[in-house]
């Protein structure tokens, strides 16, 4: 540009030339920058639907021995060759429900703590302790959770339960049951744990994002904190806040090692939390190595596939549920 | 003279990687978690006494006869014995490589190691889930002198597909009709009752830590864990403890002589002082390898093991193959693997 400016005359049509040349090699490199982002994101989507069609394409011959069977019935039986995926959907569900019933108070708890609450002092440590809390290997979980979190629950807590919250009417059937330390409400608690740091993290960061001058003006108007975040903070970050806890959510769906120590890996569906059950990501971590019957290695890529299936509908709940709440926000 | 001594220690390693490329065949096998621990030592030792490699990949005997068929290790191992047209179909030669045992294990208070008796029957019955309480008149009946409580029988089993299993629900079936007709053999079954823990460790986890259980490990895990055995009734009427004396004698009283490719089960062995649930591991090899000095090296480091390896073995609560078995062994190579 520059150039062309400071030299005037015959060299016009020369450095015309040269600009045209930029103007050429600036849109090859826009051209060739657009490819480049268009290919990861098609990546993305290529790795999703690949795992997802290879999943079905290797649970094919169970689906289609079993049908419906596959996924309503509670037998699964490698001897017997016959595989009903029931008790591993159940307990998958079960757990995943109970650690969200944990994890979702205490996280909205901790959010809290370090954006309206902590001394400024105290935020980074604590907002870097979750962060490293995110970062500890699942099998480490499994293993705090089966020599340390599981006699201390046999020995103090589930006792407790069964003689407390056991008579109870209705609910008390979830209580009832040995105290083995070992089942769905450990491992319930072991993913409760683990998935604390994801919801708390994001909860905090849109906390964080809230405008000052939106709380400080209800703090002027006489709210209390409590006040402030119920009727300011969290109607401001709902969306977010949805999001955060269905990512916890899918996290604790697919989670394989921590809940193959801790729950037991019985086939069995109970009311009671304290028996032991069985998850889809645990039987599969379980059984691969040694299913050489091609049945029992396409049941287990079928239950893949509805691991799968229930990570999707979970996402699909979640985004119906945003889009719902912005609707009723009126944006 | 740092950039001296770097470049010496770097010459030095070129040198040593290769000499040990000229010289050593490396063997790849791959199976059971049963026997990786002595593999493992065995190995090294090898590599010391021989500078040849073998390097095991303990995936489980699923996986070890999954690889061996695929041709991608140079030996396969398994707790579970081929039969002989399954041996044929695939071209695979089969011999016994270490013994060892699968014990009951319980968590009751105040039961002392061995101080625990069970029947087959009874431990059939107790894994059935027919037998719910620790005092229950059958388990009295055989344990007059012990004081049982009254505590629920929670059982323990493996949920992982495993040889160790095998060998166990093998005893089982040869013990009730019932466990035969409900349950069966196999790797993994249906298990009408308990828990599940990963692999042996996770058993042995699982035992030492609920009150009332009872489960089956590798009797080095019990030993390491110190956990407290059960003391079996054998064929022959006998009580007898978990030990490598016992488990000697299983091996001794069984018939390898007449058992085609080695295809014989351990368990509920004759013999006044045999363990009733003795174990025994495979070796799979092909009888024509594609690569025949693999095949041969392979062959040779089994002949030192059965040669040098007692020691280790006993050492880490297997018990070494007797003269013989090797000698059938030997024979038997010399018969069927053609290099």
């Amino acid at each position: 540009m520059s150039i062309s400016q400071s030299l005037p005359g015959n060299n016009l049509s020369v450095s015309r030339s040269r600009e045209e040349r930029r103007g050429r090699r600036d849109a090859i490199a826009d051209r060739s920058f657009q490819i480049v982002v268009a290919a990861a994101g098609i990546f993305v989507l290529a790795a999703l639907v690949g795992a997802a069609a290879s999943m079905l394409w290797g649970g094919s011959e169970a689906i289609s021995t079993f049908g419906w069977r596959f996924f309503f019935s509670d037998n699964w039986n490698v001897g017997g060759r016959q595989f009903g995926a029931l008790v591993q959907i159940y307990g998958t569900i079960v757990t995943a429900v109970i650690a969200l019933l944990i994890a979702v108070p205490v996280s909205f708890g901790i959010a809290l703590f370090l954006t309206e609450v902590a001394p400024p002092w105290l935020r980074t440590p604590i907002g870097s302790a979750i962060e490293l809390l995110a970062g500890i290997p699942s099998i480490i979980y499994g293993m705090w959770g089966l020599f340390v979190l599981a006699p201390v629950l046999s020995e103090h807590v589930y006792p407790w339960m069964n003689d407390h919250l056991g008579p109870l009417p209705g609910i008390g059937r979830l209580f009832q049951g040995p105290p083995l330390g070992i089942g769905m409400l450990t491992a319930g608690i072991v993913l409760a744990v683990m998935v604390i740091p994801f919801i708390s993290s994001v909860m905090r960061d849109v906390f964080l994002a809230v405008p000052t001058r939106l709380k400080e003006s209800a703090h002027a108007l006489g709210s209390t904190t409590w006040e402030v975040v119920w009727d300011v903070v969290l109607p401001y970050t709902r969306s977010a806040v949805v999001g955060g806890i269905f990512l916890g959510l899918g996290r604790a769906l697919g989670e394989t090692m921590a809940v193959t120590f801790v729950i037991g890996n019985a086939y069995n569906i109970s009311a009671s939390l304290l028996e032991p059950g069985t998850s889809i990501a645990s039987a599969i971590a379980n059984e691969f190595a040694e299913a050489l019957d091609p049945l029992h290695k396409s049941a287990l890529l079928a239950l893949g596939f509805v691991l799968f299936l229930l990570t999707f509908v979970v996402l699909v709940i979640a985004r119906l549920m945003l889009k719902r709440l912005k609707h009723r926000e009126g944006n | 003279m740092s950039i001296i001594s770097k470049a010496r220690i770097t010459a030095f390693g070129l040198a040593a990687l290769t000499c040990g490329i000229a010289q050593a065949t490396d063997i790849t096998g791959a199976g059971a978690s049963f026997i990786f621990p002595v593999m493992s030592k065995w190995s090294a030792d090898y590599n010391t006494a021989t500078s040849n490699k073998v390097n095991y990949q303990s995936i489980g005997s699923g996986g070890g006869i999954a690889q061996i068929k695929a041709g991608t290790v140079d030996f396969g191992s398994s707790d579970a014995p081929l039969d002989p047209e399954d041996l044929a179909k695939s071209g695979l030669g089969q011999f016994p490589s270490a013994i060892g045992g699968v014990v009951p294990v319980v968590k009751v208070e105040g039961i002392a190691p061995g101080a625990i008796r069970f029947t087959g029957p009874l431990l059939a019955d107790i894994f059935l889930g027919k037998i719910q309480k620790w005092n229950d008149p059958a388990i009295a009946a055989l344990n007059a002198d012990a004081k049982l409580p009254d505590t629920r029988i929670t059982v323990v089993h493996r949920s992982d597909g495993s040889g160790t299993t095998f060998n166990f629900v093998n005893y089982l079936a040869k013990m009730s009709p019932e466990w035969k007709e409900k349950v069966g053999e196999g790797t993994t079954v249906q298990w009408p009752a308990g828990v599940g823990g990963k692999g042996n460790e996770g058993v042995a986890a699982y035992v030492k830590q609920i009150n009332g259980s009872i489960g089956y490990v590798e009797f080095s895990y019990a030993v390491q864990n110190k956990m407290t055995f059960a003391t079996m009734q054998n064929k022959a009427g006998k009580w007898v403890q978990p030990s490598a004396e016992s488990f000697q004698a299983a091996a001794a009283g069984a018939d390898w002589a007449h058992s085609k490719d080695f295809f014989l089960v351990m368990t509920d062995a004759s013999g006044d002082a045999a363990w009733p649930i003795a174990a025994t591991n495979f070796i799979l090899v092909y009888k024509q390898p594609k690569d025949a000095v693999k095949g041969k090296a392979t062959k040779d480091f089994f002949t030192w093991v059965y040669a040098s390896g007692k020691e280790q073995a006993k050492a880490l609560n297997y018990v070494p193959l007797p003269d013989e078995l090797v000698k059938q062994i030997e024979a038997y190579w010399t018969a069927n693997l053609k290099f």
